[in-house]
């Protein structure tokens, strides 16, 4: 754990204002590009392990649509855009106006080519956000989607941070959207910085953190 | 009269082992592997969920062995052997090392993770002698996998082609 015991509270909170900074602009693409009133929590900053973040979406093999992609420039990481396979059907009916769609039923390219590009949308908005506030240079890599196990998923983003320990620190920001008749969370935000990333935005938010 | 059959399970970068009627279990394999080493006639069996290929990747002292291939399957061995298992009767089967994403560009060593798993976790097993009896790998699937110790049969299950024995 020596790795995260020079995080303090001050850092913490640094990481909690970039998630809602990052989610905020991107909550509010989705709800111009939906016409549709999105909610967001306040983001939950968290120091755990691999099974954990696993449990944080239902388990490691809840079946999710997640749209992933690498952050490059100064300050490389990984962010996801995790959906219930409810919420993305539910994306996916109301931007391409097709009301009976599902996804176990058409997996056919447009449906899929629309959820991709709306992560992209959205994980663009997160980062150029996140970007201006740091005035670090971040850039997006291509996102990738993939409707799989979320264990199969999310390792993906936790390979650089498992060479360091068997803890994750991970910026969680989740998105509802309004009137639903279940009030469960339907989207996630995650993102994960590579482990060196962390001294990199501190610093560039002018808080010294010991590398 | 007949016992409740209990399931062991093996967290991300974690080891575990199972003495039948009991079965074995782990979630959500990616490019992670998941190997099985087990002996049949004393119907016990070490399941691994090997995360990186080689420990040498590792930027930290305090080294979790069941999370690299090169450490996890020598461990493994000798946990299955302390539990009753005999050298040389031990067999292994192994499923995971999906690449759930493609990208266009930029696909760096990292992103190529689950081949090096499978590829490091099968030099292992065959540095210690131990046969394959069965593997399920790559593609870009995840997989979740289900060992029975007293049959010696691996379940593996994925989202698109169901439950499939092995």
């Amino acid at each position: 754990m020596s790795y995260f015991e020079r995080m303090d509270a001050v850092h913490m909170d640094i990481l909690k204002e970039i998630g809602n900074i990052g989610a905020g602009h991107a909550a509010t693409a989705l709800s111009k590009l939906l016409n549709k009133r999105i909610e967001m929590t306040i983001p939950d900053v968290r120091i755990i392990s691999f099974d954990e973040m696993m449990d944080i979406v239902g388990g490691a093999d809840n079946v999710v649509a997640a749209v992933f992609l690498r952050i490059e420039g100064d300050a490389p990481g990984n962010m996801f855009f995790v959906l219930s396979i409810e919420q993305a059907e539910r994306f996916i009916q109301q931007m391409t106006g097709d009301e009976q769609f599902k996804l176990e039923q058409d997996c056919s390219e447009l449906p899929l080519s629309a959820l991709q590009e709306l992560g992209n949308i959205l994980a663009g908005s997160y980062l150029s956000s996140l970007s201006d506030f740091t005035n670090l240079n971040l850039h997006p890599s291509v996102p990738a989607l993939s409707i799989d196990m979320i264990g199969a998923i999310l390792s993906y983003g936790l390979i650089e941070m498992s060479r360091v320990g068997d803890h994750v620190i991970v910026v969680d920001t989740a998105i509802h959207e309004e009137h639903q008749p279940d009030d469960r969370v339907n989207g996630h935000f995650f993102l994960l910085p590579d482990p060196e990333s962390f001294h990199i935005i501190f610093r560039a938010l002018g808080v010294e953190h010991d590398e | 009269m007949s016992e409740i059959v209990q399931v062991v399970k093996v967290g991300i970068a974690d080891m575990n082992i199972v003495k039948a009627p009991h079965v074995i279990r782990t979630c959500g394999l990616g490019s992670c592997v998941g190997v099985v080493v087990y002996d049949l006639t004393k119907e016990v069996a070490g399941m691994a969920h090997v995360m990186l290929p080689d420990s040498s990747l590792a930027k930290s002292e305090n080294m979790n062995v069941a999370k690299y291939a090169d450490t996890a399957i020598e461990e493994l061995i000798r946990r299955v052997i302390e539990a009753g298992g005999r050298n040389g009767h031990l067999k292994a089967k192994m499923a995971g090392g999906a690449q759930m994403f493609q990208f266009r560009t930029g696909t760096t060593d990292m992103m190529r993770i689950g081949p090096r798993n499978v590829e490091a976790v099968r030099q292992q097993l065959q540095r210690f002698r131990i046969p394959i009896v069965a593997e399920d790998v790559g593609g870009s699937s995840g997989r979740t996998i289900e060992f029975h110790p007293k049959t010696g049969i691996l379940l593996i299950r994925t989202v698109n082609q169901g439950v499939r024995e092995m």
